[in-house]
């Protein structure tokens, strides 16, 4: 459009993923701002994640499942109308109107109205407690009635989801989270049927029931039965009936295109507006993106083919000519615990396709690859029980694997991904379409320096995730190549990282974070590397975490010696070395949270927390604790957490050696320890495992002979199984070798990486650090010894350290000119004879049982 | 500005400011909370001795936690860390300079000035 002529109005109705890139693109390309763009939300708030829905689960906001930044609402060629909906669309006068009576003219019309969630004409879908799962506000009311019902029964919730594909398997995983009992109906023989075949229904069946979700397949659902008008009864085709008081419906879409059809636009014969590869309908004015576009005969139930359609649109209201490449319908399934991915040809449609088939039950593993018939080029494959495959196996479908492709079906870390190989065009990131190419243009031509800068310019990896490591390879590898120092800046106070800031601490001896950023660094500090400092200060032996100008180091966890709370107040943790406790030791527990009103839990790491105190409190608590033997147990540093034990020989009837006596030992020795990420330990009596040692960081398990040790294990975000160092060690030379292993880690790991990453990253793997651990390759291991013992002669209680020091216990104070008055925006509700800190809506309502004003028993 | 007679707080009365502590009760580069005037306030002293006052409710977590931040510096500007969530704010002016992935959202703040030695905010808020 030539420069100067009215800017164009652009009606964009629905507010979903799609809408808003296409929203995005237009804005960033449009530089003349030659469109003004309205954007018609029915839902209340501007596009999210739905991708990302089931996070809304885990206790997240809704404006966390926000897409990208407010920028561009603020724009002043963009209007956004939330809770608007569009009613009609007259196409020859070319106006569209609102559910409030307003007309809005237009120049493009863009149809982005998404998919319903369909639900199943069974009797009884309209009762309370039936849900459909597609929605923010679909998911509030779900989690609303669920916690409702639990209040209102003296049983777990009982919940059942319709339909067991992607999205129902999500669903149900969302309702275990919730403590529900779940189960999941299916009315074809497996599950995810339009992703894997028989053998992977089995190995994924399995895997969903060993999360606890029951599975019905070859079932359909005939009823639900009301109770005074909420579900109570499911019935079926055959077996038995369920009873259920929460019933979700995750059966599959249906395009919304009601307003096309109602202006006379031509939709599919199942549904959706029909438009061409352009995207563009018969009106040479109106489109149609994402899930409600029929495009090539189908409507496509993902994220990545509408955001292709959005930047095809995009480009032609610019006067481009950009076509619909057709779809990749690779899917991932984003069920934590549960790894599935289905990809390319799946199924072996293709005429002449090999598949390489491995299948371990025990395991819980089944993998296929869909080679062409010369095995050497891959069509497509499905991964059960394993994806770790996944990111880099997909772009390569129809390209040549080079060597056996049951290589790439070993278990991860066995076979190195083929990174340094992916063609250009290969699509590493399918959410955003973003080519292994355009990510290292983003390196070499775009100036990005990192994987932050990378993810903002190229989009790789921000919606679902699962490409980020495939990414990052990539973005390591090419910074690389082109000779550029891949930065490991701490932040912007510091140029080193921390194994570097370490070893020149160490080596000069610094003292005080002072001199450190005097001398390594630039301007005051900030959250990232002050208690990276506070901690490898700490790490040396430098004395008590709070003494000086070390104590403004501390996060405020360390710096309390507590852990900080949703609302402000803290918990505290006594050691309980291995799990072993005395009868009199739990009553002292019990009193001190009585006398103190705190709710107490036995933690995952076989000890006992008290939460809601106030920071004034803390002193109090800790001198009736210390008083009566207990230490601190730094649940709240990054440090030596806890030494896990099974009972062991002592008791159990097939221990081979004392687990607990050795845990013990083993928690006494650490405790303390700061380092560079928690550290976790466990101390198993034979091999049965029931202290899962191998979960640990360091996990130790009986043999006949002595000690198995197994390091580099982890639970958490991405769970990792401890890989074999060394075996049947006798406990001395056990000792040894765990001293040697964390100091080493201690020195040269990264800020915030835990030891199986540490591992993995250290250059030559596990067989180098053996080296080091086991045979002192590098002729460090006097040296490290020397820091360990130093560690255990020097380590005190710091808690026991504060409460001697009046100057310490200054910082306690709850208000600086009234240290005594207790914040009052505390307030608790009573739930199974315990405080809980009260909802904003308890708040509000005022149904608290107390605020903090009451010293003891709230 | 409006004449505020002090009665409830302690130290030197000044019109329209509050006495709060002694800079001495505050550690370099950390918060200390205050009550003034029945409200919550998070008092920083960096290690150049500048007092600043920002609202103790950390905005993104509603916990009134912010005196418990880090104290630091992004490029020239004196920052204080929310120890809940991370949010990063320049304590001179309460605006929020990362909003680690939310809405950005400042802090109100309040004028501060030490005299002999004594923290005096002033009983209104700066205007944002
Ligand atoms: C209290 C406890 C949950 C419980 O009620 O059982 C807990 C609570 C917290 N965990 Fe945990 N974790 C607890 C056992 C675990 C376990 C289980 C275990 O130790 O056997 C795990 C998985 C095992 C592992 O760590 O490998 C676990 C994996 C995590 C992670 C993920 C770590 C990872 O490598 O991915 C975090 C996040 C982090 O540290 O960055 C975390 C962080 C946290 C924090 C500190 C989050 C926070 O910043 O507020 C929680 C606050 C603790 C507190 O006291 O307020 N917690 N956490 C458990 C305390 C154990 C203890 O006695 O010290
Ligand atoms: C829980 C869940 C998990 C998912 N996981 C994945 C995944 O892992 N990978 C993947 O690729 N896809 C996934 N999807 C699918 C993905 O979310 C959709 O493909 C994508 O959101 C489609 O975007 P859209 O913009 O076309 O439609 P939508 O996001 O549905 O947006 C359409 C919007 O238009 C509004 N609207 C409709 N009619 C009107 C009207 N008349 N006026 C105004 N507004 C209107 C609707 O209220 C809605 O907000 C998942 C979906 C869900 C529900
Ligand atoms: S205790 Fe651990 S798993 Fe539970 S909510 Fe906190 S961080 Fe998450
Ligand atoms: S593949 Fe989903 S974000 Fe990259």
């Amino acid at each position: 459009m030539p420069q100067g002529s009215p800017t164009q109005q652009l009606v964009v109705i629905g507010g979903g993923m799609v809408a808003r890139r296409l929203i995005d693109a237009l804005r960033s390309r449009d530089e003349a701002g030659t469109w003004e763009v309205t954007l018609l939300c029915e839902e209340p708030r501007a596009p999210y994640d739905r991708v990302a829905l089931t996070s809304y689960f885990t206790g997240r906001h809704p404006e966390d499942l926000a897409l990208g930044g407010q920028d561009l609402w603020d724009d002043p060629l963009v209007t956004l109308r939330r809770g608007v909906r569009a009613d009609r669309i007259d196409r020859d006068a070319r106006t569209v109107t609102t559910s409030g009576g307003a007309v809005l003219p237009y120049d493009a019309l863009v149809l982005a109205t998404g998919s319903y969630a369909a639900v199943p004409p069974v009797p009884g879908k309209d009762l309370r407690g039936a849900f459909v799962y597609r929605t923010i506000d679909d998911v509030a009311d779900l989690r609303a009635f669920v916690e409702k019902r639990r209040g209102e029964l003296d049983r777990p919730v009982r919940g059942a989801v319709v339909g067991g594909g992607l999205l129902g398997l999500e669903a149900a995983g969302a309702l275990t989270a919730l403590d529900m009992e779940s189960t999941v109906v299916e009315f074809a023989p497996r599950l995810m049927p339009l992703q894997v075949d028989d053998g992977g229904g089995a190995a994924l069946k399995r895997l969903i029931e060993a999360l606890g979700v029951r599975v019905r397949t070859s079932t359909a659902t005939s009823k639900i039965v009301g109770d005074r008008g909420a579900v109570s009864r499911m019935e079926f085709g055959e077996g038995p009936a369920l009873d259920v008081d929460v019933v979700i419906f995750a059966v599959g879409v249906r395009p919304r295109d009601e307003l096309a059809r109602d202006c006379g636009l031509e939709v599919g014969e199942r549904g959706g507006v029909l438009v061409d590869d352009a995207c563009a309908t018969a009106d040479p004015a109106v489109w149609a993106i994402g899930e409600v576009a029929n495009i090539g005969g189908r409507c496509l139930g993902l994220v990545a083919p509408g955001y292709t359609m959005a930047e095809i649109v995009a480009d032609r209201l610019l006067g481009g000519a950009g076509t619909f490449p057709g779809a990749d319908l690779s899917t991932k399934l984003k069920l934590l615990g549960v790894d599935v991915a289905s990809f390319g040809d799946a199924f072996a449609q293709e005429p002449g396709g090999l598949e390489v088939v491995i299948s371990d039950p025990v395991a819980g593993v089944y993998k296929k690859l869909v080679m062409s018939d010369d095995a050497r080029t891959l069509r497509g494959g499905i991964l059960v029980g394993d994806a770790s495959a996944y990111a880099a196996l997909r772009p390569m479908v129809g390209r040549e694997l080079g060597g056996d492709p049951a290589a790439y079906l070993l278990p991860e870390g066995s076979g190195p991904a083929p990174v340094g190989d992916l063609p250009d065009d290969a699509t590493v990131c399918s959410c955003n379409n973003v080519s292994a190419g355009a990510v290292r243009c983003a390196v070499t031509e775009g100036g990005c320096t990192d994987l932050g800068g990378v993810k903002a310019c190229t989009r790789a990896g921000t919606s679902c995730g699962s490409c980020l490591p495939l990414v990052k390879r990539l973005v390591t590898t090419e910074l690389e190549r082109s000779g550029i120092e891949v930065s490991n800046a701490l932040c912007e106070h510091f140029e080193l990282s921390r194994a570097q800031l370490f070893d020149v601490v160490r080596v000069q001896g610094l003292t005080t974070f002072s001199e450190i950023i005097a001398a390594h660094g630039r301007g005051r500090g900030c959250d990232i590397c002050k208690p990276v400092i506070g901690s490898i200060l700490a790490s040396l032996g430098t004395g008590h975490i709070l003494e000086g100008e070390r104590a403004t180091l501390q996060d405020t966890n360390d710096h309390v010696m507590a852990n900080l709370q949703k609302d402000g107040s803290y918990s505290v943790v006594p050691r309980i070395p291995g799990g072993e406790i005395t009868p009199e030791g739990l009553i002292v527990i019990g009193e001190v949270a009585k006398d103190f009103g705190l709710y107490t839990k036995i933690t995952g790491g076989q000890r006992i927390d008290l939460f809601g105190a106030r920071i004034e409190q803390l002193p109090q608590i800790w001198k009736r604790l210390v008083d009566n033997g207990f230490e601190s147990g730094h649940a709240y540093g990054k440090s030596l957490r806890t030494v896990k034990s099974c009972v062991g020989s002592t008791w159990c009837r097939y221990g081979v050696q004392d687990s607990v006596g050795l845990a013990i030992a083993l928690e006494l020795r650490y405790r303390g320890l700061r380092s560079p990420h928690k550290i976790k330990l466990g101390v198993s009596g034979c091999a049965r495992e029931c202290a899962e040692a191998r979960g640990k960081d360091v996990g130790v398990i009986a043999t006949d002979n002595g000690w198995n040790l197994y390091v580099g294990g982890n639970g958490g975000f991405t769970p990792r199984h401890a890989q074999l160092l060394a075996e049947d060690l006798d406990t001395e030379t056990l000792v040894r070798a765990i001293d040697r292993f964390l100091m080493f880690y201690v020195r040269t790991a990264d800020r915030l990486q835990r030891t199986a990453a540490w591992v993995e990253d250290h250059e030559g793997g596990l067989e180098s650090i053996r080296s080091v651990v086991i045979d002192d390759s590098l002729g460090i291991g006097a040296d490290l010894d020397a820091a360990m013992a130093g560690h255990v002669d020097g380590y005190e209680d710091e808690w026991a350290a504060a409460l001697a020091d009046p100057e310490k216990l200054r910082r306690f104070g709850s208000f600086v000119n009234a240290p005594d008055r207790a914040d009052d925006s505390f307030a608790y509700v009573a739930e199974r004879g315990q405080p809980r800190p009260a909802t904003p809506e308890e708040r509000t309502s005022g149904v608290l049982i107390a605020g903090t004003t009451l010293e003891v028993r709230r | 500005m409006t004449v505020d007679v002090v009665t409830e707080e302690p130290g030197l009365a000044l019109p329209g400011w509050v006495a709060v502590c002694r800079v001495g009760d505050l550690s370099p580069e950390r918060g200390a909370a205050a009550l003034v005037g029945g409200e919550q306030l998070a008092l920083f002293r960096t290690h150049t001795d500048d007092v600043y006052a920002v609202q103790q409710l950390d905005p993104f977590s509603g916990a009134h936690v912010m005196s418990r931040g880090i104290v630091g510096s992004r490029g020239d500007a004196p920052t204080v860390a929310s120890p809940m969530y991370k949010q990063v704010f320049d304590l001179r002016t309460g605006e929020c300079l990362d909003p680690a992935g939310r809405e950005p959202q400042p802090l109100r703040t309040w004028a501060t000035d030490v005299r002999d030695g004594v923290v005096h905010v002033s009983r209104h808020e700066v205007a944002a």
